[in-house]
């Protein structure tokens, strides 16, 4: 096990900046997921992080090392790939012990050490088969027990879940999750789910556009997202956005949008009256009220344990959730009362938190 | 209701009209008659000419004359035939050597265009280049390589002090067998590197990636991962590179007609020679008879090494 330092990391493809200046720390034993759109760098990042793409500037320490010239199989790291990369000429066995093979382990080396890993993922039965005879979560698992016999300071794991269904997915995340508990192996995990980056994470780094937004504990980004973007990316359904101007007239201050609608703040800066702002929102803090957001139903989606509600102000929909059962109908006018303590400011030009 | 009384006269022609049904709805019934066309092309334009050259062999038939059946004579005859023999190692001499170094330059040189480089495309396409030329042409151009006075070989080597006289490409056995090889050779790598590319670009780059970080070396991932996953394709594209050479015809009869002194006589261009030009048919017919065991070991070998690998069994879940 060791920490990782990703220290101001740059990387261009040609003329072209994809990474500009990425700073990471990774403490030991940490499970970090990169997170963000496609096309922000990620990926890229762990591929530098692996050996597997040239560093264009900055440095990568594993432990107390620079690995920026380390070849990649001097790292001592194990990736999972999105794709499993399974060797599919070899059986499930031999995929796991192809390292230590190479490395010139003598059989009864590798064959412990498989069994053990293989113990580990409830791989013992599948071991003699070979890739094209497992399922998705198999292939999944026998991907993890390559890298869990490598025994590496770091695991890369490169969307290791997106080729999985949504219910397999699901119970690998936690599988993951638990290994890691088990192996406190310092874990490098890329994905473009928030729900993953949220569940999985000791901490998230929010990347968009070759920069890190924001990085932190999964609840801080949650609760203090540091701009709109990172506010709108995690949380599912997204948070929702409103635009207006802020009022304050004597005591409690508010947020009044185009249509007239005010909405409640707890506090804002000195001196910002009549400030054009975007009023964040999260789905689960709107509450049916006899005041407030005045808006109209257009969709009611019942999951059972709670009920998401599409509804229009103005131009724009908003998205509210509640856990109680609701009895409107499409095109009801209701009203919607935000939770005052609850409401996200961010400036409308910068898009950053006030 | 009236209907039912009119309806039973009809009963009948309505067993007849099932039994053509139960014929119509049997698959393979139905697929022997989708096959009919094939199987009719494949009896008149392939089997019937074999079986005849088969029986052929089996006659004294000459050109003008028509022959009687003398059993074995004309494989006996060939067996005491030094020429024939000659013929025989030529053809093995010519296959295994031709066969083996396409395989390993076509090889290398599919890896070497697997790799990304500028003018990717046209350096592709320029690689087949040999293969698109017609024989017979790029056949008059070998010869004029290897022309006795003319050679642009001899003459470069020449001008550069490295020979006093022309080299002897054709006329010395030897040097005449490695000629005609060079030239099988030069012929046959695009098919073999087109190929055997096509191959390697179906391995998922993902699996040299894992191989890297698994600390694998650029020879490691060649012998552990490229060359068994090409290995299916590898059986194909060999198994018709040797039977191209075993068979070779055109090349060797532009370059050398078989000589000198018969030592570049392949089998089929001594069956050409006996069969056409000296007009003894059932003597030709018996040669070019005598290759199909040959032809048949080369499938024979390539079917056992083309059979499906357990690793490509089972299903696909992708």
């Amino acid at each position: 096990m060791a920490s990782v330092q990703i220290h101001d990391v740059r990387k261009s493809f040609g003329g072209f900046e994809v990474l500009h200046g990425v700073s990471v720390p990774i403490e030991d034993g940490a499970f970090v997921v990169l997170v963000g759109p496609s096309g922000c760098g990620k990926s890229t990042l762990l591929r530098m992080l692996a050996g597997l793409e040239k560093i264009t500037s900055g440095t990568i320490s594993i432990g107390d090392r620079v690995v920026n010239d380390v070849q990649p199989k001097e790292r001592d790291i194990a990736m999972v790939f999105q794709n499993y990369a399974l060797y599919p000429h070899m059986t499930v066995a031999q995929n796991m012990g192809f390292s230590l093979k190479l490395r010139g382990a003598d059989a009864a080396e590798i064959t412990a050490k498989v069994n053990r890993a293989a113990d580990i993922l409830d791989l013992r039965k599948l071991l003699d088969r070979f890739p094209r005879q497992l399922s998705g979560g198999q292939r999944q698992r026998v991907a993890m027990g390559r890298a869990i016999v490598r025994d590496p300071q770091v695991f890369l794991f490169d969307e290791p879940l997106s080729n999985l269904d949504a219910k397999l997915r699901v119970a690998m995340r936690t599988e993951i999750k638990e290994l890691h508990q088990r192996l406190k192996t310092t874990t490098v995990y890329v994905t473009h789910d928030q729900i993953e980056a949220m569940t999985m994470a000791d901490k998230i780094v929010v990347m968009q556009d070759g920069i890190v937004e924001q990085m932190g504990a999964p609840l801080d980004l949650y609760d203090r997202p540091d701009n709109k973007f990172v506010a709108g990316f995690i949380g599912s359904p997204a948070m929702n956005f409103l635009e207006g101007n802020i009022k304050v007239n004597g005591g409690q201050p508010w947020v009044e949008t185009a249509n007239g609608s005010k909405l409640p703040i707890t506090a804002v800066p000195a001196g910002s009256d009549g400030r054009p702002v975007t009023y964040g929102i999260r789905p689960e803090h709107l509450e049916f009220a006899d005041t407030g957001i005045e808006a109209e139903v257009v969709v009611i989606e019942p999951t059972g344990s709670e009920t998401q509600l599409v509804a229009r102000v103005g131009t724009q929909e908003i998205i509210a959730i509640f856990r109680d059962r609701r009895s409107v109908k499409p095109g009801d006018i209701i009203h919607l009362q935000p939770r005052p303590s609850a409401a996200h400011l961010f400036d409308r030009d910068t898009g950053k938190r006030l | 209701m009236s209907t039912i009384p009119s309806s039973l006269p009809g009963r009948r022609p309505m067993q007849v009209a099932t039994a053509w049904e139960r014929l119509r709805t049997n698959h393979s019934w139905l697929a022997a008659w989708f096959m009919l066309p094939a199987a009719a092309f494949l009896i008149l334009f392939l089997a019937y000419p074999l079986f005849l050259g088969v029986w052929m062999s089996f006659t004294d038939e000459r050109i003008g004359r028509g022959g009687v059946f003398v059993g074995l004579e004309n494989y006996e005859w060939l067996w005491g035939d030094s020429v024939f023999w000659l013929s025989v190692f030529n053809t093995l001499l010519y296959t295994v050597v031709a066969s083996a170094i396409k395989f390993v330059v076509g090889l290398y040189l599919a890896l070497l265009l697997n790799r990304h480089m500028p003018f990717k495309a046209m350096i592709r396409a320029a690689v087949l280049v040999p293969f698109i030329v017609p024989t017979v042409l790029s056949a008059i151009a070998f010869w004029w390589i290897y022309d006795a006075q003319f050679s642009i070989i001899s003459w470069s080597l020449t001008k550069m002090g490295l020979i006093h006289e022309n080299i002897n490409f054709l006329g010395d056995p030897n040097m005449a067998r490695g000629s005609v090889i060079f030239a099988n050779i030069w012929r046959g790598v695009p098919f073999v590197a087109i190929t055997l590319l096509a191959g390697l670009q179906t391995v998922s780059p993902s699996l040299y990636e894992a191989a890297t970080l698994d600390g694998a070396t650029s020879w490691q991932r060649f012998r552990y991962i490229t060359y068994p996953l090409l290995t299916p394709i590898i059986a194909v594209v060999m198994t018709f590179s040797v039977l191209f050479t075993f068979t070779d015809f055109q090349l060797i009869w532009a370059l050398t007609r078989g000589g000198p002194v018969n030592s570049t006589h392949l089998m089929a261009t001594l069956s050409y020679q006996r069969g056409i030009l000296s007009g003894r048919l059932g003597e030709g017919a018996a040669i070019a008879t005598a290759m199909i065991p040959f032809l048949c070991a080369a499938i024979a070998i390539s079917w056992f090494g083309m059979q499906r690998r357990k690793w490509q069994q089972g299903s696909d879940n992708d």
